[in-house]
């Protein structure tokens, strides 16, 4: 069997800076995760592994300091690392990415086999479009089983998948067909620690680094700012309101005297609400 | 088995932030706003009025026609879907009626909206940040190689009538303004409680637009096994309750959790949390409010001990009456809440909890009807 799996390499904190002319990111100094829903999707891969066989590639497109996060899901068991990474990709939008790592992955099915499964994290936490992986998806022509919370059957000589998927209100039971791409919801199961060896033999390991040319990727305007449809045209921070809240008081009173107090002007400000909670409280 | 890409690609964007766009011949005579109407077991979801409310302001300013995409099998849930859609305010309804769109799959789904697109061609496309909503915008803004905003918190049009998609970048510390240069549709999701709700409407029909788009059950891969609904207790309303009270780190122990659910059952209540508590196991994630938790909308939210993050506030922007205890009086909640007490929750809440209860007892309340 063999798994790829999409991680990101993401800023670790909201202290984030926007470049004045350009508007786009300024990510240096800014320390670096694997994008934290995308654990999940590698343990996935790395458990199914574990009881089928095979091997885990672990895929990203980046910074060549995106190479830290490969070199991470080596440590927590992925078999191999790939890195897509070339300054034709700068300022791809959720389109562009989706071309740049679907060719990618047409590549890795080349040269290491083709993969039965493609995994990514439900969302990242910078962009949190959760539109990759369905853009991944719809580019390769796989099957797409989203916010999956469970993989209830992997049957590999039938090629049947049966998965647990979170829908609005409920689980959908959902059977498919291999390959197919599964986006994989937070807290699905408990991320490993990686073993000594594993961090011995990531410690080693060769990441393989691709350019566009190298992922055999032709055309260029399919690529980065010049493949993306949607243009950032503005980044600003949210307007604060002006006036502070009204405060009720700061110390001194007794609390019921307080709540009284806040009960009466909640009720004040929002008359018909009183009605409907006198309503409801009765129910 | 080998896997071959799609190699198409729309023309290239003409270049940074701020260029003048230049749409191609073939995309001048998109027109119109559509927005997707999500029927799941039989229900219209509430952020499709939102979504057609919004795209109501759009159309106009626009001078265009404000349609609901309704897809679904033959029957009567089908035929309410574009009843409401309608009541919700729009003038035409586009039908894709097949057994096959029976329960959500997104195989059949991407294939009659993208069919749809490419024959009636709008120039904006609006779906619920749902998970329905967004498994299926992906698809179907890669299917037609479109530019997709997720999550947008504001849409406007700007004076040369491009869509203006507004939504919060690196966690919810910025927002960024986003447009599709040289594509169409111009597609964006919004989540639940985002937009208003708009008023229904006495205007039982509009013009219903009936499409074939032919579909065979042996040529979709997923078969739905089966449902299962929440029946969990957590299984919460959060999103449309009018009232909320939700508590934070500040109530120091799971325990304390207790003075929250109390008060929020003797004044009909939801309950929800910030982060932290999601994180720490106290709270199932249903119940996070924020960023990247729901989006509540309610008359009242009452936030105990909770200290205003951005990635908080953007959840709760919407409430009309927001009434903050925290103990430091220079928490950033302070600065959005309408109401501030400065004072340790945990013994506040109780209080709060009592003086409702008198409050709202039968006795006070007779005094109240009459
Ligand atoms: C990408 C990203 C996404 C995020 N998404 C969300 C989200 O969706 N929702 C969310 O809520 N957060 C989110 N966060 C986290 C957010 O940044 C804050 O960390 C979080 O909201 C803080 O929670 P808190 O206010 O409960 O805790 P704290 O920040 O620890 O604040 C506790 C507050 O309680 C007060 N306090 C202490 N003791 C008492 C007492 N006895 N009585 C009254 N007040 C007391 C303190 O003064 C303080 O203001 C996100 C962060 C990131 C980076």
């Amino acid at each position: 069997m063999h798994v790829v799996v999409c991680i990101k390499q993401v800023p670790d904190s909201a202290q984030i800076r926007v470049h004045p002319v350009t508007n786009t990111i300024m990510r240096q100094g800014v320390p670096t995760i694997i994008n934290p829903y995308d654990l999940f999707a590698l343990e996935e891969a790395l458990r199914l592994r574990d009881v089928h066989g095979g091997e885990v590639t672990a895929l990203t497109m980046g910074p060549p300091m995106a190479e830290d996060s490969l070199r991470k899901a080596l440590t927590y068991g992925a078999d191999r690392a790939v890195l897509l990474t070339d300054r034709y990709f700068a300022g791809s939008d959720t389109l562009a990415t989706s071309f740049a790592l679907s060719q990618a992955i047409v590549k890795i099915g080349e040269i290491f086999g083709a993969p039965d499964i493609v995994f990514t994290g439900k969302q990242t936490i910078d962009g949190d479009t959760a539109q990759v992986g369905p853009g991944i998806a719809k580019r390769l022509d796989l099957l797409q089983l989203t916010y999956v919370s469970k993989i209830c059957s992997l049957d590999l000589d039938a090629r049947e998948i049966k998965v647990d998927r979170r829908s609005e209100g409920g689980t959908q039971m959902l059977h498919g067909r291999l390959p197919c791409l599964i986006t994989m919801l937070e807290g699905t199961n408990e991320i490993r620690r990686g073993s000594l060896d594993d961090a011995l033999r990531a410690a080693r390991s060769q990441i393989v680094k691709w350019s566009a040319a190298d992922a055999g990727i032709e055309d260029l305007s399919k690529c980065g700012l010049r493949g993306s449809p949607t243009v950032v045209k503005r980044v600003f921070a949210p307007t604060a309101r002006t006036e502070k809240a009204e405060q009720i008081t700061t110390t001194d009173k007794a609390l019921g005297d307080l709540a009284d107090e806040l009960v009466v002007e909640i009720f004040a400000r929002q008359p018909a609400l009183e009605h409907e909670l006198a309503f409801d409280a009765s129910a | 088995m080998t896997l071959t890409a799609n190699q198409e690609t729309p023309p290239p964007a003409v270049g940074r932030a701020g260029t003048k766009k230049e749409l191609p011949e073939h995309f001048k005579d998109y027109r119109h706003v559509w927005v997707f109407i999500e029927v799941e077991r039989e229900n219209v979801h509430p952020v499709s009025f939102e979504l057609l409310g919004e795209g109501r302001k759009l159309a106009d300013k626009l001078g265009v026609k404000l349609a609901g995409v309704v897809l679904g099998p033959p029957g009567d849930a089908t035929q309410q879907a574009i009843a409401e859609a309608f009541a919700y305010g729009a003038d035409v309804a586009y039908l894709v009626e097949n057994p096959l769109l029976e329960d959500y799959r997104n195989e059949p789904f991407t294939k009659a909206l993208t069919n749809l697109v490419a024959t009636y061609k709008p120039e904006i496309l609006l779906l619920g940040a749902t998970t329905l909503g967004r498994d299926l915008a992906g698809s179907v803004a890669t299917t037609l190689l479109t530019g997709l905003t997720a999550d947008c918190t504001e849409l406007d049009v700007d004076a040369d009538g491009s869509l203006a998609a507004t939504r919060p970048t690196f966690g919810g510390s910025l927002l960024c303004t986003i447009y599709t240069l040289n594509c169409r549709p111009q597609m964006a999701t919004v989540r639940p409680r985002v937009m208003a709700m708009p008023r229904r409407m006495n205007k039982p029909i509009g013009c219903v637009i009936q499409h074939g788009v032919p579909m065979l059950e042996e040529e979709i891969v997923t078969k739905v096994l089966g449902f299962l609904s929440d029946v969990r207790s957590s299984n919460s309303n959060l999103a449309y309750a009018d009232v909320v009270v939700g508590g934070g780190l500040g109530l120091g122990t799971s325990e304390n959790l207790k003075l929250v659910k109390n008060l929020a059952r003797v004044i009909g209540a939801e309950y929800g949390c910030s982060r932290p508590l999601v994180q720490k196991g106290w709270m199932p994630a249903d119940r996070q409010i924020g960023q990247t938790g729901k989006t509540i909308r309610p008359k009242l939210y009452i936030a105990a001990g909770i200290s205003g993050a951005i990635q908080h506030r953007v959840g709760v922007g919407g409430a009309d009456l927001i009434v903050a205890i925290n103990t430091d009086p220079n928490a950033p909640i302070f600065e959005f809440a309408h109401l501030g007490v400065v004072t340790d929750a945990i013994r506040f809440l109780p209080a709060l909890t009592d003086v409702f209860t008198q409050r709202l007892s039968p006795h006070s309340r007779d005094k109240l009807a009459n």
